[in-house]
């Protein structure tokens, strides 16, 4: 595929198959007739340059192959196809009118689709990457370290149960969509944190699938208008996004958020998470957990110093957080924000008490944050055991080279 | 899967309707009674909509036995196929457009409330 196509293929895809799945009642039809529209696009675009609406000459000519194919089938079991036969194909698929323009409704069907809960969360995000957002199988497999196999035989399982079980290509009604949009935030949270996540390595996929949970974001939120959940889980990755620049080190090191040159946030990422945020937050009820988020990220967005940071505000929000959604990993960073505002003795009470429960026995940041508060209590000796217990369970060569750092300024 | 070409078309689905038999024979003799009733109604409403085809309640899994033909040969083994913390107590079988409606009509029946249903599609020779 030349470069122009390969861009086009990337911004379409996800639209032309959604329109597709709906025309021809199948998701394996409709992804082969997709690579016959593009096999087309190819020769026809090379002379002519593409269309000026790209998609729709895709979805006709999508359309058009998928009838081909169908006919070819009927044809390997029937050996002569009559009039009748070919009518009854052409039945099977329906039709494409010019002016057409049902492309937002589509992609709201495929995306509920994908997000079905009938389906596991696994299936879930690798389907709607590979649908939604054009990424290969190869490339899916990437960003999630996993085998090309396993995400190959995970997506044809989906595909599979989606058609065998009839899962319905339809946008749920009002009863149903509040918990169906919940369960597609989820997997668009996972996409995100899976590409946050990473530090170092060969990250530009990674970067990719921050963008491309933006992205879904966004496009669910221009066809959901409204939504205070949408808004907060995309005003959450816009502000956590926007300290990309600034969070490691060319070689790869992470750089904690009191180190960040604050210079490098990207501006136009905060401007747009911070006016989502206060719409998120200006809703009538509960607010979403997400939303909740989005405000602690937007407040060290503000701070212009790390030091100017409203540590007091961050820990109420914390705590309403807490009884939002109670989470041993958000009682751990109350207790960090409190420590800002009360002082270390305070916060070490409630990270024991936290580590008395067990829940985070593996989760290195809550000997991390006993280490750090130790450390300012000038309790050196169990401030190195602490590191220590840390570096043990890091998985992530970056953090173990941060904690290992951190220990040898401790003196261990 | 539907498309604009079958979407009248329905499907038919299992509905496997598990429960752990030991709590369940604990309850008291009136919430029985009321369970029984429970299903009464909500067999009498899936008719009235046109969804029911079939649907029993079996006896306990103690009664159950399983037959195995290997070489030719018949083997008749007491008990249930595989030992699970929730028995089969009983199924329906019903007609919906899709999961979502097959689904919704598992949420009614008494015994999600206290055990599980498993949603199955029925392979239909077409």
């Amino acid at each position: 595929m030349s470069h122009d196509l390969d861009q086009i293929y990337r911004r379409e895809a996800g639209r032309v198959l959604a329109t597709l799945i709906r025309l021809v009642g199948d998701f394996d039809l409709a992804e082969e007739a997709m690579q016959d529209a593009f096999a087309a696009a190819a020769e026809q675009w090379k002379r002519q340059g593409p269309p000026v609406s790209a998609a729709a000459w895709l979805v006709g000519v999508g359309r058009r192959k998928a009838i081909d194919r169908l006919r070819r089938r009927s044809l390997a079991s029937r050996k002569q196809l009559d009039l009748e036969a070919h009518a009854a194909v052409e039945r099977q698929v329906a039709p494409w009118p010019d002016g057409d323009d049902s492309f937002g409704d589509d992609m709201l069907r495929l995306i509920f689709t994908c997000c079905h809960p009938a389906l596991g969360l696994d299936a879930q995000v690798s389907l709607i990457l590979n649908t939604v957002c054009g990424l290969s199988v190869d490339a899916v497999a990437r960003a999630f370290v996993a085998h090309r196999e396993t995400v190959a035989q995970r997506l044809v399982r989906a595909k599979r149960k989606i058609r065998l079980a009839k899962i319905p290509y339809e946008t749920p009604g009002p009863e149903r969509i509040e918990d169906r949009v919940e369960g597609v935030l989820a997997a668009i949270y996972l996409v995100f944190n899976e590409g946050y996540a990473a530090s170092s390595g060969p990250d530009l996929i990674r970067e990719d699938l921050c963008r491309d949970a933006i992205r879904l974001a966004r496009l669910l939120g221009d066809l959901l208008p409204g939504r205070a959940a949408i808004d907060g889980l995309l005003a959450l990755m816009l502000l956590h996004d926007s300290r990309r620049p600034a969070r490691a080190s060319p070689e790869g090191d992470i750089i904690l958020l009191e180190d960040q040159d604050r210079g490098l946030w990207d501006r136009g990422r905060i401007g747009e998470g911070l006016a989502l945020v206060d719409r998120a937050l200006h809703v009538r009820g509960c607010p979403s957990p997400y939303a909740v988020q989005a405000a602690i990220a937007a407040l060290h967005a503000r701070a212009a110093h790390h030091d100017q940071t409203d540590w007091r505000q961050i820990a109420g929000l914390y705590e309403v957080l807490a009884r939002l959604s109670p989470s041993p990993v958000v009682d751990l960073n109350r207790a960090i924000a409190l420590s800002m505002v009360d002082g270390p003795a305070k916060a070490l009470d409630l990270l024991d008490a936290l580590a008395a429960r067990g829940e985070l026995a593996l989760y290195h940041p809550l000997p991390a944050a006993r280490a750090e508060m130790l450390s300012r209590l000038g309790r050196r000796d169990e401030a190195i055991d602490a590191c220590r217990a840390a570096l043990a369970s890091a998985k992530l060569e970056p953090e173990r080279r941060l904690l290992a750092r951190r220990l040898a300024h401790l003196g261990g | 899967m539907t498309s604009e070409a079958t979407r009248t078309t329905t499907m038919q689905y299992l509905l496997l309707i598990y429960a752990n038999e030991a709590e369940f024979g604990a309850r008291p003799e009136a919430d029985l009674k009321a369970i029984m009733a429970d299903y009464g109604a909500f067999t009498q409403s899936i008719i009235a909509s046109g969804a029911f085809k079939a649907g029993d309640r079996l006896a306990w899994a103690s009664t159950a036995t399983t037959v195995r033909v290997r070489d030719g040969k018949t083997s008749i083994t007491d008990g249930p196929f595989a030992e699970t913390r929730e028995q089969l107590g009983g199924y329906y079988l019903v007609e919906a457009k899709d999961l979502d409606e097959a689904t919704a009509i598992a949420a009614r029946i008494p015994g999600a409330k206290y055990g599980s249903i498993e949603v199955r599609p029925v392979i239909t020779a077409s």
